[in-house]
């Protein structure tokens, strides 16, 4: 019988242990990760969570009976800190001294956020969100903070400005690049996403260049720009992306790349007994051409997971599935499918300043993803045509009388 | 705690105790039940929690959303009269006894 050790705890982790058993494998499975909680979910912990509209027990992934009932180990709290792969067996320790032996192990170690290499950044009420203990932090300052300044105007920075711009507070983004998201979409969708905080009264700032954050008593109270000025803060929230966990694949001397830990399609690692999946991955992908990708999304860590569990489970099955991402900012409703990389048009449709549109993104004419604000028609539509491997024709694509999953073709 | 069933495509039924204010997809993701994938945990972005309500119960349940409508519309499934996405069906005891029909296909 084999057994496998799970190394994370979170979607990814969760997902490997749950497909492992749906394909039919008896062996023994253990998942271990560090947090204290349970496999839970990350997306509500920057929205519902933030407003109370979600507690700690409806964010798991899985009630505890699920766990039991599967006969999957859940050991929450506890890290993983050497694995030897040099016996016939693996064997990792952790740091409760406890040793685990293994025959196959899945990496889903997840990512971790970029510290704010800056003078002040150690101050108090400088917050990062990853975890439920980043987001209980921020909830317990949240009620109290007239001004909050977000450093980083991607996914998760905007997401936090939204909110507390709805409940009443002075909201600054402070972006270093010239465009928000820049790393994830069109130019067209970052005016869109600058204008749309801007009409909601949040004040973005493109090229912010920070020199240094200020407090008093070991507290933040604000953050200075080059030429002097400073803004004031009661939370400084730092969302300037994520570093992959690679440290134990590092260790193992598997193939990475600046931590992210490489894989087939298959999600193999550079060792046949190690898989890996979710955000500490960096993959090939169909719709990326030749490029590897990493994909910090809920998709892809469940289908990569799925794809992981398929190969310990012995079922040859490459990864194929199409890449969707979401981000719910005030009542913007961000739908991404495909992957943009490289593309070389794009088309607007609808019209950005009515707060309902799509940006398509095409390579060598041919459809590879979509923006969609408020716009979900064209967002499933496009899904389904580049989950079948089908095109929309760019020239038509911005007729708002056509429906998009009309104008699909081969 | 209200009731809720539901029946998969081969016709294999589950009932299940809902946590008074828990969706129709938390419960069943939660506890397993095959066919709701729910990847998005409920946001109303992915339409992969599609269910056909039981026609008893589709007017205590009610008609989805405008933004719910647009998703069930490009939904793996074909939608049908009842179709919701399971994930904005909140249980409470008006609903106890509930049954739905999990969709056959959700990707």
């Amino acid at each position: 019988m084999t057994d496998v050790l799970i190394v994370g705890a979170g979607q990814a982790g969760m997902q490997i242990a749950v497909s492992l058993r749906d394909n039919g494998f008896e062996g023994r499975i253990e998942l271990v990760g560090e947090e204290p909680h349970g496999p839970y979910q990350r997306p509500p912990l920057s929205k519902a969570f933030l407003h109370g509209a979600a507690d700690i027990e409806s964010l798991e992934l899985r009630s505890p009976s699920f766990y039991v009932d599967n006969k999957i180990v859940v050991v929450p709290d506890e890290k993983v800190l050497k694995v030897d792969l040099s016996g016939e067996r693996g064997l990792a320790t952790t740091d409760t001294g406890r040793e685990i032996h293994f025959d196959k192990m899945a990496l889903a170690t997840g990512s971790t956020p970029r510290r704010l290499p800056t003078e002040g950044a150690e101050l108090d009420g400088v917050l990062y969100l990853r975890g439920i203990a980043d987001a209980v932090e921020l909830k317990k300052r949240w009620d109290a903070a007239a001004n909050v300044v977000v450093i980083g105007g991607g996914f998760i920075g905007l997401e936090v400005a939204a909110g507390a711009r709805m409940d009443g507070k002075q909201v600054t983004v402070l972006e270093a690049m010239d465009r928000l998201i820049a790393r994830a979409v069109s130019p067209e969708t970052s005016e869109f996403y600058r204008a749309a905080h801007e009409r909601r009264g949040t004040s973005v700032r493109l090229n912010a260049k920070i020199t240094r954050l200020v407090g008093e008593g070991g507290a933040v109270t604000g953050v200075e720009l080059e030429g002097g000025e400073v803004i004031p803060a009661d939370i400084v929230m730092v969302g300037i992306g994520v570093i992959a966990r690679g440290e134990l694949a590092d260790q193992l001397g598997l193939e990475t790349v600046n931590g992210a830990i490489v894989v087939n399609e298959f999600a193999e690692t550079s060792d046949p007994r190690v898989v890996a999946a979710g955000d500490a991955v960096l993959l090939p992908h169909p719709l990326g051409g030749d490029a590897q990708v990493r994909l910090e999304s809920v998709q892809n860590a469940v289908d990569q997971a799925k794809t992981a569990a398929k190969t310990l489970a012995g079922v040859r099955e490459p990864y194929r599935a199409v890449p969707w991402f979401w981000s719910d900012q005030a009542d913007l409703k961000l739908q991404i499918a495909g992957l943009s990389t490289g593309y070389d048009q794009t088309v607007v449709r609808g019209t950005p300043d009515d707060e309902s549109f799509s940006v398509l993104y095409y390579r060598a004419g041919r459809l590879i993803a979509i923006d969609s604000v408020n716009a979900v028609s064209d967002y499933m539509a496009v899904r389904k045509a580049l989950g079948s491997g089908s095109t929309i024709p760019a020239e038509q694509a911005t007729n708002l009388e056509t429906p998009l999953k009309t104008l699909v073709v081969e | 705690m209200p009731k809720v069933t539901y029946i998969q495509p081969d016709g294999v039924e589950t009932t299940l105790d809902a946590r008074d204010g828990d969706s129709v997809m938390e419960t069943a993701v939660k506890n397993g039940v095959r066919g709701i994938v729910a990847e998005c945990g409920g946001a109303c972005a992915c339409a992969t929690c599609h269910v056909f309500v039981d026609d008893a119960f589709a007017a205590k349940v009610g008609e989805p959303g405008p933004l719910e409508d647009d998703m069930l519309d490009g939904a793996a499934s074909d939608r049908q009269a009842t179709s919701r996405l399971s994930c904005q069906i909140k249980m409470n005891d008006d609903l106890d006894g509930l049954i739905v029909r999990i969709a056959p296909e959700q990707v």
